[in-house]
């Protein structure tokens, strides 16, 4: 029977299968950050050790300062730092810690160092597991009690999802980036849509990206609802694995190879669910509202009420606007802001920091805006591209690695009722910090809006 | 972990999709320790105005909610971040079931292994629910039966879908992780089969240099 990629990495880590549907999945990775520490407290009150230390990886990401040392964070966001770094010690496992050159935000590290491989089962406490699916990877997000049960057993118990398609053909419009891309399949199918899915994306769009630009897709597959989200891996897959330090070498190279080119959806492979779109209308995007699904592209205006579909829509839509201090049917474009974001597992790699330091250059930043590349890997290359002095020049900051402002818990916020334009995630209520009105774009987007002061298209700088 | 059977108590209506768990639990809580306790983060930035007093607006602080057990609420229910703080927020503050529309994927896991039940009804029913809990002034009783699968409130009853291990580990307070470790020698059993099939996937890490 035909199957689907899905299908068939699922398929090839079942343990065990109860009557009742549940099943018993191997694990190959487990990737850990500061957040560790309660499922390894769990495990000390079990009086239970890590199952299987060489198969799993740490790097601290979420409490880390990009900007001074450990001493620059309260005392209690220090704390977490330093349990992390003797949690690794104790169980022995491989980890990037502050001030090492290859720590940064674990979707970054993961797949930049060859930890994330096609046909894998990778887990993570962290909800942007999705990621990884840009390598062909079956990787999900779980909470702290799953990643005490998969230290503990290098398993964990799963209901199989139902299949997801998302197909997107035709080619994308020039100044167009994968964020673009994104926050138009979660504008079109709504932040639910694909909740107990696995989304694979195909179509010739998808296969023209680049690996970066697949992990900046799959990375929100999780703002759609999927549990995961997964690319086949093809030619561009492998030229990207060749050489990465934890990547097969040499004859294991050549028999990883044999095995990735088999994984792919078989010709005829049914899925539950189908999302058919036209890449020829994405164009640069930016949300306006509290959940990444209120976005619209940038040139157009914030909808009115009258477009909305329900009367529960329509009291959504206020309680954001009146969050977000904007009004139905306003253009979105010149609006004023307060600061500027350039990061996060979504867009912290060297190609995002390329195309944003492209648009850099062509001005100087009218409002504050930080740049914090995803990992130390990142920086160096970035560094020894010159995109640092670009970026400091245009009076941008040059930080350290971490999830930063994406999130904000390592103090790296966003002030009350101030606006940003951020290349991050998520613009919830209170995302960035308390009273913070986010707007979620491409880094090319945000850094022209850095050079503005105002939310700005892109394309003016192309 | 607490066993769930049957919970008899007060529901609060929270009206709303999308409810995301940057607004259950905001980030900046999450790096208090586990055993100094959740329940004062729950909604914090709603329950709670800039001075930290109760905004007594919000459900939960309504005098006819003071008791809530129950939470019901619309769809894709605590979606964003995998932060288990949202369910020791809920947990700790004394939630015993959530009913929605639809879960995030994630959230509903971690609520179940901490022996917090969430129940799927269908659209339609959570919004007679929800009509029947706005009708009064004083807090409704709702049934949440695991055992029967059932929800009642007041002449409404909806049945619901909970099967397999997660219904029993809650059932009977069971931790997951003991009963996989009566899996060890099938655990083993496939990592013969998987490294025999694909050994260079074993020697991944291994082999591979230190940072």
């Amino acid at each position: 029977m035909a199957s689907t990629l899905f299908d068939k990495i699922w398929q090839s880590h079942v343990i065990a299968t109860t009557e009742e549907g549940d099943t018993l999945l191997y694990v190959d990775r487990h990737l850990l950050h500061e957040g560790s520490r309660t499922p390894i407290e769990k495990l000390d009150d079990l009086g239970l050790g890590i199952a299987r230390p060489g198969q799993t990886f740490g790097t601290a990401d979420h409490y880390v300062p990009t900007a001074g040392g450990l001493d620059s964070l309260a005392a209690d966001q220090r704390r977490m730092v330093e349990i992390f770094d003797t949690n690794m010690d104790r169980f022995g496992i491989r980890a990037w810690r502050l001030g090492t050159g290859r720590q940064g935000i674990v979707h970054v590290v993961g797949p930049e160092l060859g930890l994330t491989l096609p046909g894998t089962i990778l887990v993570c406490g962290d909800s942007h597991t999705s990621t990884h699916g840009a390598l062909g990877a079956l990787a999900f997000g779980i909470g702290a009690s799953e990643v005490a049960h998969v230290m503990a057993t290098q398993a964990i118990w799963q209901r199989k999802p139902k299949a997801m398609r998302i197909l997107l053909h035709n080619d994308l419009p020039k100044g167009v980036s994968a964020k673009d891309v994104i926050l138009f399949i979660i504008s079109r199918i709504g932040v639910s849509a694909a909740a107990g899915h696995v989304i694979e994306y195909a179509g010739n769009a998808f296969s023209a990206m680049s690996i970066e630009q697949r992990l900046t897709v799959c990375n929100m597959s999780i703002e759609a609802g999927a549990r995961a989200g997964l690319v086949a891996p093809d030619e561009t897959t492998f030229a990207y694995l060749k050489g990465r330090p934890f990547a097969p070498k040499g004859a294991d190279f050549e028999a990883a190879l044999a095995y990735w080119r088999e994984l792919r959806t078989d010709e005829g492979a049914l899925f539950d669910r189908e999302a058919v779109l036209d890449a020829s209308e994405v164009a640069p995007m930016v949300t306006w509202g509290t959940n990444p699904g209120m976005a619209v592209p940038v040139g157009q205006k914030i909808p009115s009420f009258a477009m909305a579909k329900s009367a529960d829509e329509q009291k959504q839509w206020q309680q954001a606007l009146d969050y977000m201090g904007l009004e139905a049917g306003a253009p979105l474009l010149g609006v004023p802001i307060d600061q500027v974001f350039i990061g996060s597992c979504t867009n912290g790699r060297i190609e995002d920091l390329r195309e944003a330091a492209a648009v850099a250059r062509k001005g100087r930043a009218k409002v504050p805006a930080l740049v914090s590349p995803g990992s130390g890997t990142v920086r160096a290359q970035a560094e020894a591209e010159g995109l640092d002095r670009i970026f400091i020049e245009a009076g941008f900051e040059w930080r350290g690695s971490g999830c930063s402002m994406c999130v904000g818990m390592n103090g790296d916020l966003v002030g009350f009722q101030k606006r940003s334009v951020s290349t991050s995630n998520r613009n919830f209520v209170g995302r960035q910090g308390v009273g913070a009105r986010t707007h979620l774009a491409s880094p090319a987007l945000a850094a022209a809006s850095a050079l503005e002061g105002r939310i700005a298209d892109v394309r003016t700088y192309l | 972990m607490k066993p769930f059977t049957i919970v008899e108590a007060v529901a609060a209506p929270m009206r709303a999709d999308n409810i995301d768990t940057d607004q259950i639990i905001p980030a900046r809580f999450l790096r208090t320790p586990r055993k100094q306790g959740y329940a004062g983060f729950l909604f914090h930035d709603e329950r709670f105005d800039a001075e930290g007093n109760e905004n007594p607006d919000f459900v939960l602080n309504r005098p006819a909610y003071r008791d809530a057990q129950i939470i019901v609420a619309g769809r894709n229910f605590a979606c964003g971040s995998s932060r288990e703080g949202a369910v020791y927020a809920l947990a700790d503050y004394g939630i015993r079931s959530v009913i929605a529309s639809s879960f995030s994927d994630i959230f509903f896991n971690n609520a179940l292994i901490n022996g917090l039940l969430p129940v799927r009804l269908e659209h339609a029913q959570v919004e007679q629910i929800l009509d029947l809990l706005e009708a009064q002034e004083t807090g409704v009783v709702v049934k949440v039966d695991l055992v029967n699968l059932q929800v009642r409130a007041g002449d409404l009853a909806f049945g619901f879908r909970l099967d397999g291990l997660k219904r029993r580990c809650l059932l009977e307070g069971l931790d997951e992780i003991s009963l996989t470790l009566t899996y060890a020698s099938q655990i083993a059993a496939f990592e013969d089969r998987h490294y025999g099939r694909l050994p260079w996937l074993k020697r991944v890490g291994e082999a591979a240099p230190e940072a």
